[in-house]
């Protein structure tokens, strides 16, 4: 429909999950009080010096694994310098030329075709301390306690053409840097932020159009809107013969728009220089082995295995691979349970992943931990449960500690599997719809189904169903 | 000194700018000529044939030190505090910034 070309960049800044800072020995637990977690060094206190925090560089290089990406052994910290109060020093120690992390690639899957986005590096920086603006007699509150912490931008080339292919691009890198455990990937408390460089250009063109920087997108959704409505913007622009000013805006979710945020004449001129407080960083490929080695299976190896090994189709091998802990949930079911894998996807997908949903909870904080779902998967599988009863059995886990046996004993769910109880039962519902029954004599196969329903609703839901329907067809016929 | 790299005031004035510094007219002359010496030197060194010098990003011959992510720092807001010239609500107070 449209003539324009979408191009977007992505630049993340992933907050480590170390225990202290990048420079300094301070803790980075979230949720302080202010300035309790702001030391010396973090204050830029006349006379301290940084000491790098080997955590941090193991952890760049473990996202380097990950991304298969060129590893700069060899690196370097520079000096972004600008002026804001909530960053003491006067600059930012960041990397420019000598990133710990080069080149590099992450695949997308897009409408079911893989797209390969490129990964232009990685660097390791630290965060800035939070300015409050609340007046404090006219004046700026600052808080330190995230000075420090630190954080690796990892930045895209500018590979993607739709704010959907962002989308995926940024599910993905979130679902990466959580498997390794670099980064917690909580957008709320800004563990995990988004920037996005978005320019638009006639198809076919190949010289790129200006750009603007969308800043701190801190939701999935809102990345996509943000996206959706600058393109619209930038269109509308040049489509009444204007020019897009490169300038780094804003969204606002609540009026759905996009504002300029600094103005050109701002535009900062960092003066990068290294840092001669911190010498080049020297890492060795043993320590690169030893890294290697405790990565795990990382999502697309571990899709790829639940679709070979549990026979399940690629939606849901995606689904239950997006995070670890629901990878690691669904395959302790299947291990400690003889149901079928697809059955088992279901359940997990649908009725358990509906009540977190409901209860906005994480699998982690499951009232339903995998032993007792593996146990009723179990009794699934053994037709002890119809779907009907084990989502009653569901229930009653979901809101109790009960084993899964106790339940049904107590409620009295266990599924009539006895010959002769469900024969009995299905020669009453005979008896009583003659009218039905003609009808199924008559030719009309789709009748059945009323009598099986029959037979469950006479057997509070415990008959067996397929054993129903088998039984009235010989009956029938 | 050739007055062909002689920076010019506003570029002068925009340096002053980004390193919050306040210049006097007479400041100003004479940063035009130091800055513009600092200049004519960095034009002599890039004169010289580098090609085969790796790029040196530090003077010492010296290799980062790491440390083990041990937290080491307990607070010491108060005593910090002290020394500040503004605090309210263990914030530390500074003229208002909106970005």
């Amino acid at each position: 429909m449209s003539q324009w070309e979408t191009v977007i960049g992505l630049e993340v800044h992933a907050q480590l999950q170390t225990k202290s800072k990048l420079f300094s020995g301070s803790s980075i637990a979230f949720g302080a009080k202010p300035n309790t977690q702001a030391s010396e060094v973090d204050l830029a206190l006349p006379g301290t010096l940084p000491v790098m925090n080997m955590e941090a560089a193991r952890m760049g290089i473990k996202l380097g694994l990950a991304l298969g990406a060129k590893l700069n052994l060899h690196n370097v910290f520079d000096r972004k310098n600008y002026f804001y109060p909530d960053l003491p020093k006067g600059y930012q120690t960041s990397q420019l030329d000598l990133p710990i992390v080069g080149e590099g690639s992450l695949s997308i899957s897009i409408n079911g075709e893989e797209k390969v986005i490129g990964v232009t590096r990685a660097h390791l920086e630290e965060d800035a301390g939070k300015s409050l603006h609340e007046d404090f007699q006219g004046m700026t509150g600052i808080d330190l306690n995230r000075a420090g912490t630190p954080l690796l931008e990892i930045v895209s080339e500018p590979d993607m053409r739709s704010a959907q292919e962002a989308v995926a691009y940024l599910k993905k890198l979130h679902s990466l840097v959580r498997y390794i455990g670099i980064c917690d990937g909580n957008m709320q408390e800004g563990s995990f932020r988004c920037d996005a460089n978005v320019s638009i250009r006639p198809k076919g063109q190949i010289e790129l159009g200006t750009r603007t920087e969308l800043k701190n997108i801190n939701s999935f959704r809102f990345v996509e809107r943000a996206i959706e409505y600058e393109v619209e913007r930038q269109i509308d622009i040049l489509e009444d013969g204007g020019s897009i000013t490169q300038e780094t805006r804003l969204y606002d979710p609540d009026e759905h728009e996009t504002r300029p945020m600094r103005s050109k004449e701002d535009a900062h001129d960092y003066r990068y220089f290294p840092c001669p407080d911190l010498p080049p960083m020297h890492l060795d490929q043993a320590l690169v082995e030893e890294i290697r080695a405790t990565l795990p299976e990382l999502p697309e190896a571990k899709k790829a295995r639940f679709i070979t090994e549990f026979k399940l189709n690629e939606d849901d091998a995606s689904v239950l691979t997006q995070d670890r802990e629901t990878a690691d949930y669904f395959e302790t079911v299947i291990n400690n349970s003889q149901g079928e894998t697809k059955i088992i996807a279901n359940w997990v997908i649908g009725e358990l992943f509906a009540h977190l949903n409901k209860d906005n909870l994480s699998i982690n904080e499951s009232p339903i931990d995998a032993a007792r779902f593996a146990d009723l998967m179990n009794r699934i599988a053994d037709n002890t449960l119809s779907g009907k009863t084990a989502k009653q059995v569901f229930a009653e886990l979901w809101s109790s500690d009960k084993a899964v046996d106790d339940i049904i004993d107590k409620k009295g769910l266990k599924q009539i599997t006895d010959t002769g109880a469900i024969e009995t039962i299905v020669d009453e519902v005979i008896a009583n719809c003659p009218e039905q029954v003609q009808q199924f004599k008559d030719g009309n196969d789709k009748v059945i189904g009323f009598l099986v329903g029959q037979v469950m609703q006479k057997s509070k839901g415990k008959a067996n169903p397929k054993m129903a329907n088998e039984l009235l067809k010989t009956k029938l016929n | 000194m050739s007055s062909q790299h002689a920076l010019d005031k506003d570029t002068v004035l925009n340096i002053a700018k980004l390193a919050r510094l306040e210049l006097s007219e007479t400041d100003i002359e004479k940063y035009q000529q130091d800055l513009s010496a600092i200049l004519e030197l960095a034009k002599k060194m890039q004169d010289c044939d580098t090609s085969d010098v790796a790029v040196m990003t530090h003077p010492m011959d010296a290799v980062l030190r790491l440390r083990e992510d041990i937290v080491t720092e307990t607070d010491h807001r108060e005593n910090f505090q002290k020394i500040a010239p503004s605090t309210e609500k263990n914030l530390y107070l500074v003229p208002k910034v909106i970005d």
